[in-house]
C-alpha cells in the first residue's frame, strides 16, 4: 500500500496553483486535505503523475458572511472549521447539522470542504447538502472564473464539471427564506462511516397563517439524498407532491414513499440491497420532513 | 495472598503507552532491503508463466524470487497438528507452499518475492512482474465443494474433502425414539478476519561473519519458529535467534506457521547477505493471514417431555480454506464444545472439512468453539419455544450439577484427549447472570412495557464452556540477581495479554518482592531454549504454573541461604519486602541481594554438589486442560424501521478458577466480547463466486469501535482447578465465544412482535441482513396464508 512515484508541487498562491494546473492538466491531482486521495494513491487506484498541494495557500481558507446573505467559504477551509463556525451555524443550519456526520473529527481536522465537493463521492454528505442549499461554486482557471449551481457541478460518479485546468475556489451557501426549517438524517453502520443512505430536507412555509401545522402551506420543499445514486440527487416528484400542500403526517408519508419508490433507484452493495436502501430512504425522509417542519414552525414563533 | 488476585497495574504499560515498546516494524538495520510480494489475483488457476525480467531491471531492485528460484528449499509447510486419535476419520494433509508453483489456490497466494531498497520500489517492481494465469472455476460455497462437478483444488485428491470425522457417545437414534420433542435446523456461521491492530511482520538478518541468523517475527510461537527455521535452513538451533518483540494482538493467526513470508525472508537474507524486512499491510492481511469461522450445520436435538436433553445429532461442513496445515483443530473444538455446560447422554457428531479457494483457516480466538455454542444454544432456544418453556429454565434443567465434577464429556478435544471438565459450578453462574440482567423483571415488566410503547427489546442468555490450558508444556527460569531484583524468563511468548505482570505477580508472591521488581523476559529464543507458544488460552495455566514452581524452588533456596546467614531455623524466617528476617526481629534482616551474592560462592566457599545462585528452572506440562465456563446475558433494542441493533445491557458471569489479576482478566473478557460483537454484527468477509474478497479494507470490513461497545457488567466466580497448583484456568478466548449465540437470541426475541415465529439461524448479522430475514419471513407468512 505505497503509491507509485509522483512529482510534488507546493504553490504559495492560487495563481501559482492555477498555472501549475494549466501546465499539467489531466496528469495532475490537487491535494487538499488528502483524506480520500492519499488512501486511493496508496491502493494505487489513483496514480497522478503530479500532485499540487494547496495546503500552503492560506487565501483559500475562510468563512465570511456574504453581503447578500449567506456564507462564503473558501475551498481549503477545514471541515472542522466549518463545523465550529458560528456563522455557518446561524446562516446555514443544515450544513452545520451535517458536519458532525462527515467521517470522524480527526478526518475533519484535515479534510476540506472543497476537497470533499470536488471528490464527489456519491456517499459523501456535503454534495447533497450543497444541492439542498442551492449553493453556488466558483471555479477558476489561470485565465478566468465561472460560477456553477451545485446541481450543475455534480455530474456523476466521482465526477464534476471541473475542467482539467480548473480548481474549485469558493462555495457560497445562500441563506434560506424566512419560515424555513431544515433537517439532516443519515443511516450508517457505525458513526463516522459512509452512510448507507442519507437525506437532507428543507421546508419553507408561506408567511402569515395560523400557529398549527394544519394552517400552514408549503411554499418550497427540497429533498436531497446521498449514497443512493451515482451522485447527490434530488427527489423531484416527492418535492412537487409537497408544494402548496398543508403539512401533515399522511402527506409526509406519501412524499417519503414517493422518494423511495419513484424518485430514486438506489444501487445495491455488500452493505445494503436496493430494497433496504429504499426502506432507509423512506424512513429517513419521514424523519427529516417532520424535523424540518418543526424547525420551520419554530422560525415562525 | 499479597499479589495474586490483586488488580495490579501492568508493568509493561508505561512502555506501551509512551510508544517505547519495540514491535517488528520498529527494527531498522543498516543496509536493510524491503520485501513485497507478487500475489495471485485469481482464487484458482494454473500458472502459465512468471516473467521477472522487467522487474529486475528497475533501479533499486536487488532480487526477485519465484518458486523455481527456491530450488530444494521449496517445500510445503509442516503439518502443525496431526489428526487426533479418533477412530472414524479421514484426513488429507495439504499444506501451504512458500511460493505458488503450478497452481494458485486463493486470491493473495504469493507467487514471487521482490526485494528492493524501499517498500515503494518493491511495490513498483511487483507491478512489473508479469504473471500469466489460466483461471479455473473457484470453489467458494461450502455446500458445493463436494459436488462431483466441483473443480479440484488439489489435483491429486479425488475430491475437495480435507477431512471427515465422526465422534459419538451413547445411542442417538435410540434416544431420538424416546423423545417428546425433536428440533432440527440448518445453521450457518460465516468467516471473519481477526484483524489484529499490528499486522504480521518479519525482519531477517543473516550475519555471514558470525554465521548467525536473527529473526524478528510477530509470532505467538518464537521457539517453534526457531526450531523450524534451523531445520529448514540446515543451521543449528544455536545459530538462529527468533525474537517476538511486543505483539500487537495475535488472536491465533500468529500461531500459524510457517507462513510463506516466514520461510522466505530468512532464506533470502542468507542468499543476499543483507537484512530484510517485510511488514504486512492491511490489504495483504485480508489475504495473507489466516481466517476462521465458516461452517454450516444441520443439527437436531431430542428432548423428553420435561425439556431434558436426550441427545444431539450434528452434521456439519467446515471451511478449511485452500490448505489445512492446522489439521482438525477448529472443527474438533466445535464438535467437542457443542456439548457445553449440559448433560447430553447421547451425541452423534459428524463433519466434513472441505477445501475452498479462500485464505487458509486456522484457529482464531474461540477456534471453533463459537460454532458449537451457537448451534447448541440456538437448539435449546428453539426447543424451549416449541415446548413453551422459559429459556433459563430449559438450561437450568440440563446443566451439569456441581457434584458431577470431574465430568467426562467423552468427546476428543484439540489436545487429543476426551474433554473432562475439571471443576465448576454452572447453576451458580446461571443464577447470578439472571440476577445481573434482571431476568424476571425484564420478562414481566420491561419487555411488555417496551412492546406496548412499540419498542423492540429482546434478551439473550447463553452458557458456554471453554477448554483451556492444554499442553504440551512451558518452562520458566527465575533468578534473584545481586541487586535483589528478580529476573523471570520464559519461552511461552506473548501477544499482549499482560504476561509481564501476571507472571511477575506469581513470582512475587513466593519471593517476597514487589511485582515491579520482577523483570519478565519472553519471546526471545536466546533467553530460553524450550517452549511452545501462546495459544489456546494456556499462558496463565501452563507458564503460570511453571512460574509458580520455579518461584517456590527459589524461595526454598532463599530461605536456606538466609537460615545460614541469620543462624536461624527456616520455619522462623519471614521473607518480605525483598529481605529475610527472624520473626519478631525485622531490624536485623538480610536482603535478597546479599543472599544472591552469598549463593554465588567465592573461592574456597564452594560446597561439593552445590549449584550457584538463587535460581531455578521449572517446567509444567498439564496432563489435561482445565475447563472454564461462563454465562453471557444481553438486552438489545432493535429499530424496526432501520434494523439497527443497540446493545442496551450486557452481563458476564465468568469462572476461570483462581484469578491472577482481575484488571487483566476484565480486559481479556472485554476484548473478547468486543470481538464477539464484531463477529455477530459487523465483521463479515464477502467473497464473490469467483473467490474475490469484496471488502479487503477497514472501510468495508467493519470492526466495532469503542462507541459500539456496551458497558459490561462483570462478575467472576473462582472455582479453582484441581489440576494445577495455582488453581487457574485460561481466560483468553472466553469473552468471544458465546456472544454471537446471545446476540442472535436477543435479536430474535426482540423481533417477535414484528415477526412472530421468526428464527435467526446464522451469523454474522447486519441491518441489511436483518431486513432481508424479516422480508423473507413476511413472504413466507403471506404464502402460508395464501395456502390456507
Amino acid at each position: 500500500m505505497k503509491p507509485p512515484a509522483f512529482d510534488y508541487h507546493a504553490p504559495r498562491t492560487d495563481e501559482e496553483a492555477l498555472d501549475l494546473l494549466s501546465r499539467f492538466g489531466g496528469e495532475a491531482k490537487i491535494l487538499a486535505g488528502g483524506q480520500s486521495l492519499i488512501p486511493a494513491m496508496n491502493f494505487r487506484l489513483a496514480r497522478p503523475a503530479v500532485l499540487i498541494d494547496l495546503n500552503g495557500i492560506g487565501d483559500l481558507a475562510y468563512v465570511v458572511e456574504e453581503a447578500s446573505g449567506g456564507v462564503r467559504i473558501g475551498s481549503m477551509t477545514r471541515q472542522r472549521t466549518v463545523e465550529t463556525s458560528s456563522l455557518v451555524r446561524d446562516c446555514s443550519p443544515l450544513l452545520h447539522a451535517a458536519m458532525p456526520w462527515v467521517a470522524h473529527v480527526q478526518i475533519r481536522n484535515r479534510g476540506t470542504l472543497g476537497g470533499s465537493l470536488a471528490h464527489a463521492d456519491p456517499a459523501a454528505e456535503l454534495p447533497a447538502v450543497m444541492l439542498a442549499m442551492r449553493a453556488r461554486f466558483r471555479l477558476e482557471n489561470n485565465e478566468d472564473e465561472r460560477w456553477l449551481e451545485a446541481r450543475d457541478f455534480f455530474t456523476g460518479f466521482f465526477a464534476t464539471a471541473l475542467a482539467e485546468d480548473e480548481m474549485l475556489c469558493e462555495i457560497v451557501v445562500p441563506c434560506l427564506p424566512s419560515y424555513s426549517g431544515t433537517a439532516f438524517r443519515e443511516f450508517a453502520r457505525r458513526h463516522g462511516d459512509y452512510a448507507l443512505a442519507g437525506c437532507c430536507a428543507v421546508l419553507t412555509l408561506e408567511e402569515g397563517q395560523g400557529d398549527s401545522s394544519a394552517d400552514q402551506t408549503i411554499k418550497d420543499a427540497r429533498l436531497t439524498y446521498f449514497s443512493v445514486a451515482d451522485g447527490p440527487v434530488e427527489a423531484v416528484q416527492a418535492q412537487s407532491l409537497l408544494l402548496g400542500q398543508s403539512p401533515a403526517e399522511g402527506l409526509f408519508a406519501e412524499a417519503a414513499y414517493t422518494a423511495a419508490q419513484t424518485d430514486l433507484d438506489p444501487p445495491g452493495d455488500i452493505h445494503a440491497s436496493p430494497a433496504f436502501r429504499r426502506q432507509l430512504v423512506e424512513v429517513l425522509t419521514g424523519q427529516a420532513l417532520a424535523e424540518a417542519l418543526k424547525k420551520a414552525l419554530e422560525a415562525k414563533d | 495472598m499479597k499479589h495474586i488476585g490483586k488488580p495490579v497495574r501492568r508493568n509493561e504499560d508505561a512502555r506501551l503507552l509512551t510508544g517505547k515498546a519495540v514491535f517488528v516494524d520498529d527494527v531498522h538495520l543498516p543496509a536493510m532491503l524491503h520485501a513485497a510480494f507478487v500475489r495471485s489475483d485469481y482464487a484458482h488457476g494454473r500458472i502459465v508463466s512468471v516473467d521477472t525480467r522487467q522487474a529486475l531491471e528497475l533501479p533499486g531492485v536487488a532480487a526477485v524470487y519465484t518458486a523455481e528460484d527456491l530450488g530444494d528449499y521449496w517445500r510445503p509447510g509442516p503439518l502443525l497438528v496431526p489428526p487426533p486419535p479418533v477412530e472414524e476419520k479421514t484426513f488429507h494433509a495439504r499444506t501451504q507452499v512458500p511460493l505458488a508453483r503450478d497452481k494458485v489456490r486463493h486470491v493473495g497466494e504469493p507467487i514471487a518475492l521482490v526485494l528492493a531498497e524501499s517498500r515503494y520500489i518493491a511495490e513498483d517492481a511487483v507491478e512489473l512482474v508479469e504473471v500469466e494465469i489460466d483461471p479455473l472455476d473457484a470453489v467458494v460455497d461450502l455446500e458445493q465443494a463436494l459436488d462431483e462437478q466441483a473443480p479440484l483444488i488439489h489435483d491429486d485428491l479425488d475430491s475437495n474433502l480435507s477431512a471427515e470425522v465422526r465422534q459419538s457417545k451413547g445411542d442417538y437414534q435410540g434416544a431420538r425414539r424416546q423423545a417428546a420433542v425433536v428440533v432440527r435446523r440448518r445453521f450457518e456461521y460465516d468467516r471473519g478476519a481477526s484483524a489484529a491492530i499490528e499486522n504480521r511482520g518479519i525482519v531477517a538478518s543473516w550475519d555471514g561473519r558470525d554465521q548467525h541468523l536473527t529473526v524478528w517475527d510477530s509470532t505467538q510461537a518464537p521457539i517453534p519458529i526457531r526450531n523450524g527455521l534451523a531445520e529448514m535452513l540446515g543451521l543449528s538451533e544455536s545459530q538462529v535467534r527468533v525474537i517476538a518483540p511486543f505483539i500487537g494482538g495475535g488472536f491465533g493467526p500468529k500461531i500459524m506457521m510457517f507462513y510463506p513470508e516466514e520461510v522466505l525472508l530468512p532464506w533470502a537474507s542468507m542468499q543476499l547477505q543483507r537484512p530484510l524486512k517485510w511488514i504486512e499491510d492491511r490489504e495483504e492481511n485480508f489475504y495473507a493471514t489466516t481466517q476462521e469461522r465458516g461452517q454450516i450445520h444441520w443439527a437436531e436435538i431430542a428432548l423428553d417431555a420435561e425439556g431434558r436433553i436426550l441427545g444431539v445429532r450434528d452434521d456439519f461442513l467446515h471451511d478449511a480454506g485452500a490448505y489445512d496445515p492446522y489439521g482438525l483443530t477448529v472443527p474438533i473444538n466445535t464438535q467437542c464444545t457443542l456439548l457445553g455446560c449440559y448433560q447430553v447422554p447421547n451425541y452423534d457428531s459428524h463433519f466434513k472439512a472441505v477445501f475452498t479457494n479462500k485464505p487458509i483457516v486456522t484457529p482464531y480466538r474461540g477456534a471453533g468453539r463459537q460454532h458449537g455454542v451457537f448451534v447448541m444454544e440456538r437448539l435449546l432456544d428453539l426447543a424451549a419455544r416449541e415446548m413453551d418453556l422459559d429459556r433459563a429454565e430449559i438450561r437450568r434443567r440440563n446443566l451439569i450439577p456441581p457434584e458431577a465434577f470431574p465430568y467426562d464429556n467423552e468427546i476428543i478435544f484439540q489436545d487429543f484427549r476426551p474433554l473432562v471438565y475439571d471443576s465448576g459450578n454452572y447453576p451458580r453462574c446461571l443464577e447470578r447472570a439472571l440476577e445481573m440482567i434482571d431476568y424476571d423483571d425484564f420478562l414481566s415488566r420491561q419487555q411488555p412495557k417496551a412492546r406496548r410503547e412499540g419498542r423492540l427489546l429482546g434478551l439473550g442468555l447463553v452458557t458456554y464452556v471453554e477448554g483451556t490450558g492444554i499442553g504440551p508444556y512451558e518452562g520458566v527460569r527465575i533468578t534473584v540477581e545481586s541487586s535483589g531484583k528478580v529476573n523471570l524468563v520464559t519461552g511461552v511468548g506473548t501477544q499482549g495479554q499482560g504476561h509481564y505482570t501476571s507472571f511477575a505477580q506469581v513470582a512475587a508472591e513466593q519471593l517476597g518482592v514487589g511485582v515491579e521488581d520482577v523483570r519478565v523476559v519472553t519471546g526471545d529464543t536466546r533467553e530460553f531454549h524450550w517452549g511452545t507458544g501462546t495459544f489456546a488460552s494456556r499462558g496463565a495455566v501452563v507458564a503460570g504454573n511453571a512460574c509458580h514452581n520455579a518461584a517456590k524452588d527459589v524461595r526454598r533456596k532463599i530461605l536456606e541461604q538466609a537460615s545460614e546467614a541469620l543462624e536461624a531455623a527456616q520455619e522462623d524466617l519471614v521473607l518480605e519486602e525483598g529481605k529475610v528476617y527472624v520473626k519478631g526481629s525485622p531490624e536485623s534482616s538480610v536482603s535478597l541481594g546479599e543472599l544472591a551474592v552469598r549463593a554465588n560462592p567465592l573461592r574456597g566457599a564452594v560446597r561439593h554438589g552445590a549449584e550457584p545462585g538463587l535460581e531455578s528452572t521449572s517446567y509444567y506440562g498439564p496432563e489435561q486442560g482445565a475447563t472454564a465456563n461462563g454465562v453471557h446475558a444481553m438486552i438489545v433494542e432493535v429499530d424496526a424501521e432501520t434494523c439497527q441493533v443497540k446493545i442496551v445491557r450486557y452481563a458476564v458471569v465468568h469462572d476461570c478458577g483462581r484469578v491472577l489479576n482481575p484488571l487483566i482478566l476484565d480486559g481479556q473478557i472485554e476484548g473478547g466480547v468486543a470481538q464477539g460483537i464484531g463477529n455477530a454484527f459487523y465483521e463479515q468477509l464477502h467473497f464473490d463466486q469467483t473467490g474475490q474478497l469484496l471488502n479487503a479494507s477497514f472501510m468495508d470490513f467493519l470492526l466495532p469501535t469503542a462507541l459500539d461497545m456496551p458497558d459490561l457488567d462483570m462478575d467472576h466466580f473462582e472455582t479453582p482447578s484441581p489440576l494445577n497448583a495455582l488453581g487457574v484456568k485460561g481466560a483468553g478466548e472466553a469473552g468471544a465465544i458465546p456472544v454471537a449465540a446471545a446476540f442472535a437470541q436477543a435479536v430474535e426475541d426482540a423481533l417477535q412482535p414484528l415477526a412472530p415465529g421468526l428464527e435467526i439461524l446464522e451469523i454474522p448479522l447486519s441491518p441489511n441482513r436483518l431486513f432481508e430475514i424479516l422480508s423473507e419471513h413476511r413472504d413466507r407468512r403471506d404464502d402460508g396464508r395464501g395456502d390456507a
